[in-house]
């Protein structure tokens, strides 16, 4: 396998990373707003808890996955940020938004008036910015952002204002609500808050359904060449039948409460979609004027850069399960091990 | 306002936020960290009190800090697209370290905020120095960033293009080590004596209180070695960038003629349609002393530089007077705070901290600090035009050809306002609560 190829296989894998935890910490913040019933306030607390000691290292994926982009593909990083001005900068106010006021309510006064003003902003933020995110990823796999001798030639806006980008917005939220959702079960003991958050993730789960039906649809005309590589590749069936048995598997798990399979199950499912779209999309960074051969730094950047993340990996997954180890004991990682008690203790 | 106007002023907006943030953000997990040491050490409670105080401003801090800083990531592109796609490769390798140094940070942050009953008392102070070091190492690599764009090394021109690229050379470039030492002094400075200032105030207004004194101790042992450094530092960095940046240094000082034996000014007015620097007090051979260790050495003025290679003079001569002033009366300080502790050391604990004066000089030294950061930061920036990579790509030839940039320019400065009121509000209301 070549440099570009892995390279670009760690973005990938970084940007998974990012879409299951950070995304999971937007989910959350989806669900304070749609708190509602009897246990509203300890649903909102659970998600404050869960979040609170994770959201800051998780977010940071997303800063490794534009780093590695701008070094390794610098004139892709170009292109993306030039097509894709106006998404992007309303995701980056909502990130600031986002992170702050979680940040401000945790500090401010415990008045409920002013919790509720901080929650406000902080969940609209947590709503806003998975759709924008996901607009600039399905403009990015439309194949619509087009390059002349590395200058964009395709505007500020006919990209990105399209039905289909809206399409995997929409679809990037009800992933991230239903990640969070599931995630959320294995944080609690509490019969009546699992009960809760279950019945959450079973509906975000069958949005999630329904709006990947329509984002596969759209994409006929919106993307036809992802279409075309998530339909007719030697690959394809591997990939939906993985995806099936993953999404079905949710589904049966979340039914008989087995919350961890269950856990399993959806970012497996997560996982699936994205790998798919970046599978279709092969070797392409901006389809098609930019592959990840036209657009790759010289081979020096990038056996430094491989080099780089390779000791860089050896000190962050050490140090990000001991992380979740301290916080998560019962969820998240140890749940990938069949017994997290010998794990753990 | 153009959109290269624009462009320039939301990314120096920006900066000028994220910096505060960033600088506090390597300096006060220092603190944090030696208050927890000592606490281990003495099993005093105040100082584990002081730790848990300092760590809340942490968090508030480093969260506008961390998504501040996202922020910026991304406007490289977003601004100055061609800048990255053209330089991405060779200056990318910093910011891929950065990356992984805040991913240290952000994740030891987490486990130090919320880990106090969670893990022992030994893994807990890791954590917390595992915060420092890597915020230390964050700022290490931003920097060496910013001084290849000022001293561009590791490559080779060729028809306009970098050839023959080598990342190591770059992060290696002449300025690396002086501006990276210039500024994780000037972090720890800043942020020591805008802490030991806020504890002062504190102590104007209730003598006694014993966890004021020693928060004041610690936060003016930080600020006030590095501040006695700095200066040292200032002098490495005025030796280089006659060498690598000439028409820089003639900016600062506002020299328009090139002259032998040039004076150093204090003050000073300088007017570019003349082209010359009124209202200074000069101090003889001072420059040349300076600029390069001899009294009669040719310092080359702005007059020997093309018009359109001159950084715009009046901006930069004022920053970096600013600048000087502040490090040099923050030297003074220190200075007078070791003196006081040095002639009260047998008087028992404390007793150097019991003077109205000094205690109003501290008030007034705790800006202090934060005005050299900006104006530093100002300096070298601001003095770098009307380059992006010195000598190499105009800041005007890597602008996005997006129009109308003066609305995300608007939309951030308000946002950032608005944060910095919040941020600022919740600071004192953490502050006010004094414990007794």
């Amino acid at each position: 396998m070549n440099l570009e190829t892995i390279i670009a296989g760690i973005m990938l894998v970084s940007l998974i990373f990012y879409a299951l935890l950070a995304g999971a910490d937007y989910g959350g913040g989806v669900w304070d707003l749609f708190a509602f019933g009897t246990r509203a306030q300890r649903q909102r607390e659970l998600i404050s808890n869960a979040i609170g000691p994770v959201w800051e290292a998780n977010h940071v994926w997303l800063i490794l996955v534009i780093v590695t982009l701008f070094t390794a593909f610098p004139p892709a990083f170009a292109v993306v940020s030039t097509a894709l001005h106006i998404p992007l900068t309303l995701m980056l106010i909502g990130i600031v938004l986002r992170g702050t006021a979680f940040t401000f309510r945790s500090y401010d006064s415990k008045r409920d008036n002013v919790q509720r003003r901080w929650s406000i902003v902080f969940s609209i933020a947590s709503l806003v910015t998975p759709v924008v995110l996901g607009i600039t990823v399905g403009a990015i796999a439309s194949g619509t952002i087009r390059v002349e001798n590395g200058l964009v030639t395709s505007g500020f806006f006919a990209s990105w204002l399209a039905p289909f980008p809206f399409a995997v917005g929409f679809l990037a939220l009800a992933l991230f609500a239903f990640l969070a959702a599931v995630y959320l079960t294995l944080e609690t003991k509490n019969r009546d808050l699992q009960e809760d958050f279950r019945r959450r993730a079973l509906a975000s789960g069958a949005i999630v359904g329904v709006l990947a039906l329509i984002v596969f649809l759209l994409a006929g005309t919106g993307a036809p060449t992802v279409r075309a590589g998530i339909s007719r590749s030697s690959w394809a069936l591997a990939l939906h039948i993985l995806t099936a048995i993953f999404a079905i598997g949710a589904f049966v798990t979340l039914w008989i409460r087995r919350y961890r399979l269950a856990q399993i199950c959806a970012a497996g499912q997560v996982s699936m979609i994205l790998a798919g779209w970046a599978f279709a999309q092969y070797p392409f960074l901006i389809e098609p004027d930019m592959t990840i051969y036209s657009a790759a730094a010289p081979p020096i950047t990038l056996q430094l850069l491989l080099g780089a993340l390779a000791a860089g990996a050896i000190l962050l997954f050490p140090s990000y399960y001991y992380l979740f180890r301290v916080f998560k004991r019962e969820s998240a990682f140890t749940a990938i091990s069949e017994s997290p008690d010998k794990l753990t203790e | 306002m153009d959109d290269i106007l624009a462009a320039r002023s939301q990314m120096a907006m920006s900066l000028a936020f994220h910096i505060i943030f960033a600088a506090i953000g390597i300096a006060m997990p220092l603190l944090m960290v030696i208050a927890e040491w000592r606490f281990l050490r003495t099993k005093d409670e105040i100082y584990l009190t002081l730790a848990k105080r300092w760590a809340k401003g942490t968090a508030i801090l480093f969260a506008v800090g961390a998504v501040s800083g996202t922020v910026l990531s991304f406007e490289l592109g977003l601004l100055f697209p061609k800048f990255m796609g053209y330089a991405g490769a060779i200056i990318g390798m910093p910011f891929s370290l950065e990356g992984f140094a805040f991913f240290t940070e952000a994740i030891f942050l987490g486990i130090y905020l919320y880990g106090w009953d969670k893990i022992s008392q030994r893994l807990h102070l890791f954590a917390g120095a595992m915060v420092a070091a890597s915020g230390a190492a964050s700022g290490i690599f931003v920097v060496i960033a910013n001084a290849w764009m000022n001293t561009p090394t590791g490559f080779r021109l060729e028809g306009g293009q970098m050839v023959d690229i080598d990342p190591v050379a770059a992060m290696m470039n002449p300025n690396a080590f002086t501006q990276t030492l210039h500024m994780i002094l000037a972090a720890y400075a800043a942020t020591g004596f805008a802490v030991a200032g806020i504890h002062a105030f504190m102590l104007r207004r209730d003598p006694l209180n014993r966890f004021h004194r020693i928060a004041l101790g610690i936060a003016l042992a930080v600020g006030g070695v590095t501040a006695v450094l700095q200066p040292l530092s200032g002098d490495i960095l005025a030796k280089a960038v006659p060498r690598s940046q000439p028409v820089k240094l003639a900016a600062f000082e506002g020299q328009f003629e090139t002259e032998t034996g040039a004076g150093v000014r204090i003050g000073g007015i300088p007017d570019e349609e003349k082209r010359e620097t009124n209202y200074a007090i000069e101090i003889p051979y001072g420059l040349s002393i300076l600029a390069y260790g001899d009294p009669h050495a040719t310092v080359k003025g702005l007059n020997d530089f093309p018009a359109n290679e001159h950084p715009p003079v009046a901006i930069v001569h004022f920053a970096f007077q600013i600048m000087v002033g502040c490090g040099m009366l923050m030297t003074a300080v220190a200075a007078w705070s070791l003196w006081r502790f040095w002639r009260n050391r047998k008087a028992g604990a404390g007793k150097w901290l019991d003077s109205k004066w000094f205690l109003r000089g501290l008030v007034f030294a705790a800006p202090l600090g934060f005005i050299a950061v900006e104006t530093g930061w100002t300096v070298t920036e601001v003095g770098r035009q009307p380059w992006i990579i010195f000598g190499v790509m105009r800041t005007a030839d890597a602008v996005t050809p997006m129009p109308g940039l003066v609305v995300p320019f608007v939309t951030f400065t308000l946002l950032y306002i608005f944060l910095a009121i919040i941020t600022v509000w919740l600071l004192l209301r953490q502050v006010a609560a004094s414990p007794k």
